[in-house]
């Protein structure tokens, strides 16, 4: 009886294998139809790569732990960043001007982002928790705003605003394990979080409440990004899984996923229109997918590209991908070519985020080397 | 268990290999000076020439920056030097035994470091005398271990007769390594530790007990996976996966895909249309942070409406939408055509979705109430059947209940008005501004500065 049972289940087994190999067959020979063309190979012949001049212009010196994270602030200047000591900087970037300092009880908190409004900021990191913390507008600063000196964080003002300001934190996501990436939605009311436990969530602001968990990934989830379509209800994902997940918010389901990195996938990041997007790996490769061709299009690897990314960006035009890697360098590709541009010296720890500034100006770095830099 | 930098590891020891190749690696020689001789060493260019040549590196300080950071993580050092970096000149490096490697999962204990240390006092050379960095680690280990410190003293001294016993060439070269395995880990201050690991790869690896507050079997699987077998998608098939992986590929089957050809065209294209406007491609001559002049960033929030700026919304509707100042002139066209209803349903609905939670039902009933009631002065253009469909979702009200519907008028923007407003008069003003169209492009490039 029971053996039957076994070979029953065995056969099911069999053949639910078989049928799945049938269906990979046809699914690859219907793809290779659709295959008619290279990104590349049509990049170079539509002309030469761009030369581009960028520069560091600003560092921002302040942190006494690794930068973990930064995020823009939609004025296009101002920078919150977070970092392995438990502390987080609001800075003006174009002045370097430290504007806000908050301590946490933890360290590593690894994630961070501007309210829209540019009145608040959340943070998440190994308490398992997202935070959201007002920030204070500059007429009411007396006991939070930290002067211009020259080491704000370690001086006694600071510390007792960070005090106060304990007070006005609010918990708002709790993941059972670390939040390893946050970020508002395009309203200063929800937040989207990624976690250790595997999951990525959307969270109320105002009363903490948990709107929508997306459960798919089989580990870690590294990094989520909102889709920046006006009519885009999507969000993609990237974790330890090797695997690129894109949500509908509207679900909860994921409806594609993209497996072709040999290793965790650290950082994901839209092409402008929201049809394609790319991700960063431990291999020490960039690779772009396409929502509508369903697959891989493009990957930007060099044999003397040995370490990991942890951050990737695009310029405004989609048409330059910046990488923040694990060798102290930004790697700067062009996206449709697959040249390597250049590589950015300056840094001498890794980068652990990189972004565009809201209207592509210039972007910035944070490094396990303490500092920020702005380069245009 | 892989340390969460064991893929580079992996890289850069296949590289190791190829450098050290008896006849296409870096030539290694056997320096004879006055008195001494120096054994088993390359020079530092030799290796940066390797490096260009093998890898095909453009860029010479690229080149050495890769050498240093291959030397820091404990492959080749320099042999008079706690500094772990590569010059590219004639100093003299060389390769570091494979049992120091740092894929050999090393992680040593400061006692053994105070073993290391305490061993070097004993053995009266001048090449093993402490760096000052070295003596402060040796008297701060000393205070930590004093209770032990007889056991590691002790242990020291075997370790320094035993190492007296090796010949002459033998030892210096095992000294050398042996230093150099503790300046990668034990790193001179201000020198990057490279065995840091990320604390989330760590915990990861680390491969904790966790259990999801949501759903906690993906997570158990895949714990178990991890440590019952190398190959989890061999071993943990059952009729649920399977059915799960069919279900995935018939979905895949029937996703309508565009052809590769299509879609690098799309992306070609996109990246080129903005080319204008992306300040990396197009350098802006008052770009804020190389200018130090903040008027560019006042320019845009004040100033009028530029033909740059208008340029952009012809691009598409979604550039229409994505810029404020773009809306505003839209839905002022759409009031002057008596159907601003629709773009300010669309705009509701939007911020609907993006709303605390609280306010929701209050703001569905709205919405409703505005647009979609029988006593609403501004109905918006809808068929009956979306309607329903519509009533029917407000039955649990949730952020997404006008979907179809906003959807629906999205489209119609889409492909009616929008089209419309390009045509418009109140747009033409803006684009045209004085100029024939022809000039649209090359103004479109140097606007900025007036």
């Amino acid at each position: 009886m029971a053996s039957d049972k076994n070979s029953t289940r065995y056969d099911t087994l069999e053949n639910l294998r078989k049928e799945a190999e049938q269906l990979r067959k046809k699914l690859q020979a219907d793809r290779r139809n659709l295959n008619d063309a290279e990104l590349f190979v049509m990049g170079k012949k539509a002309g030469g790569s761009p030369s581009i001049q960028v520069r560091c212009r600003r560092i921002l010196k302040g942190h006494t732990g690794k930068v973990l994270d930064m995020d823009w602030s939609l004025d296009k200047r101002r920078i919150v960043s977070s970092s392995q000591d438990g502390k987080i900087l609001v800075w003006d970037g174009f002045t370097t001007n430290k504007e806000q300092a908050i301590s946490l009880p933890t360290t590593w908190v690894n994630a961070c982002a501007y309210a829209p409004s540019g009145g608040s900021i959340a943070c998440g990191g190994l308490d398992n928790k997202c935070s959201v913390f007002p920030l204070n507008s500059s007429s009411n600063s007396s006991t939070l705003s930290v002067s211009n000196k020259q080491n704000p964080v370690s001086s006694g003002p600071a510390d007792t605003g960070a005090g106060t300001i304990m007070q006005q934190r609010k918990v708002v996501a709790m993941h059972t394990s670390y939040i390893s990436a946050c970020t508002f939605t395009h309203s200063d009311y929800q937040i989207l979080t990624a976690s250790g436990d595997s999951t990525c969530a959307l969270w109320d602001v105002e009363s903490g409440q948990l709107l929508q968990s997306f459960h798919g990934h089989q580990s870690d989830v590294m990094d989520a990004a909102l889709s920046p379509c006006e009519t885009g209800n999507l969000f993609i994902s990237g974790g330890c899984d090797k695997n690129a997940c894109v949500w509908d918010m509207r679900t909860a389901k994921c409806i594609q996923s993209f497996q072709t990195h040999n290793s965790d996938i650290n950082t994901v990041k839209w092409f402008p229109t929201g049809e394609a997007f790319a991700t960063g790996s431990d291999d020490g490769t960039i690779k772009m997918y396409d929502l509508r061709a369903d697959r891989e299009i493009a990957c930007y690897e060099r044999p003397n590209v040995l370490f990991g990314v942890n951050s990737v960006d695009f310029s405004v035009s989609g048409r330059i991908v910046l990488g923040g890697y694990n060798d102290y360098l930004v790697h700067v590709w062009d996206t449709i070519t697959g040249e390597k541009l250049t590589a950015l010296f300056g840094h001498e720890n890794r980068i652990s985020c990189l972004k565009m500034s809201p209207d592509g100006t210039s972007f910035c770095t944070g490094s396990w080397d303490t500092t920020l830099r702005i380069w245009a | 268990k892989d340390s969460p930098n064991m893929i580079l590891y992996t890289k850069m020891e296949a590289l190791l290999s190829k450098m050290q190749n008896d006849k296409t690696g870096v030539p290694i020689k056997t320096v004879k000076s006055l008195l001494t001789k120096i054994p088993d060493v390359f020079s530092g260019e030799d290796l940066v020439s390797w490096l260009v040549n093998h890898l095909n590196i453009s860029d010479l300080d690229e080149a050495i920056h890769l050498g240093s950071l291959i030397a820091a993580h404990g492959y080749f050092f320099p042999i008079d030097d706690h500094v772990i970096t590569l010059k590219n000149d004639g100093s003299f490096y060389r390769f570091q035994w494979d049992y120091y490697w740092p894929s050999k999962g090393w992680e040593p204990e400061n006692t053994e470091y105070a073993v290391y240390l305490c061993k070097r006092t004993m053995q009266n050379k001048a090449r093993l005398e402490l760096a000052d960095y070295e003596a402060e680690n040796l008297a701060r280990l000393q205070r930590t271990f004093s209770k032990s410190w007889e056991d590691i003293f002790a242990r020291a001294e075997l370790e320094a007769k035993r190492d007296r016993k090796r010949d002459k060439t033998t030892r210096k070269i095992d000294d050398s390594r042996e230093r150099a395995f503790w300046d990668v880990h034990r790193p001179v201050p201000g020198c990057v530790n490279t065995t840091e690991v990320d604390i989330k790869k760590a915990y990861w690896y680390k491969d904790r007990i966790k259990k999801s507050l949501y759903n906690s079997s993906p997570r158990k699987v895949s714990g178990v996976d991890k440590q019952s077998s190398p190959n989890p998608q061999m071993k943990s098939e059952t009729i649920d996966s399977l059915n799960l992986i069919l279900s995935n590929l018939r979905r895949q089957l029937d996703r309508h895909c565009l052809k590769m050809s299509k879609v690098c065209e799309s992306i070609i294209s996109y990246s080129d249309q903005q080319n204008d406007y992306d300040p990396l491609l197009t350098p802006i001559p008052s770009n804020p942070w190389i200018s130090n002049e903040e008027q560019y960033w006042a320019d845009e929030k004040s100033r009028e409406i530029t033909v740059r700026r208008a340029t952009k919304w012809k691009f598409s509707f979604s550039e229409l939408l994505a810029d404020e100042r773009g809306r505003e002139q839209f839905r002022k066209f759409l009031e002057k055509e008596f159907s601003a209803e629709n773009f300010n349903f669309w705009i509701a609905c939007q911020n609907l979705k993006q709303q605390p939670f609280k306010k929701l039902k209050a703001t569905v009933k709205k919405i409703h109430h505005d647009y979609l009631s029988d006593e609403t002065p501004n109905p918006i253009n809808i068929d009956s059947k979306i309607k329903d469909t519509t009533l029917r979702n407000m039955e649990s009200p949730d952020r997404y209940c006008f979907e179809e519907a906003q959807e629906h008028i999205y489209h119609l923007m889409k492909s009616d008005s929008y089209a419309r407003f390009l045509k418009s008069d109140q747009y033409k003003s803006f684009a045209a501004n004085k100029s024939s169209s022809k000039d649209i492009k090359k103004m479109s490039g140097t606007t900025y500065n007036a």
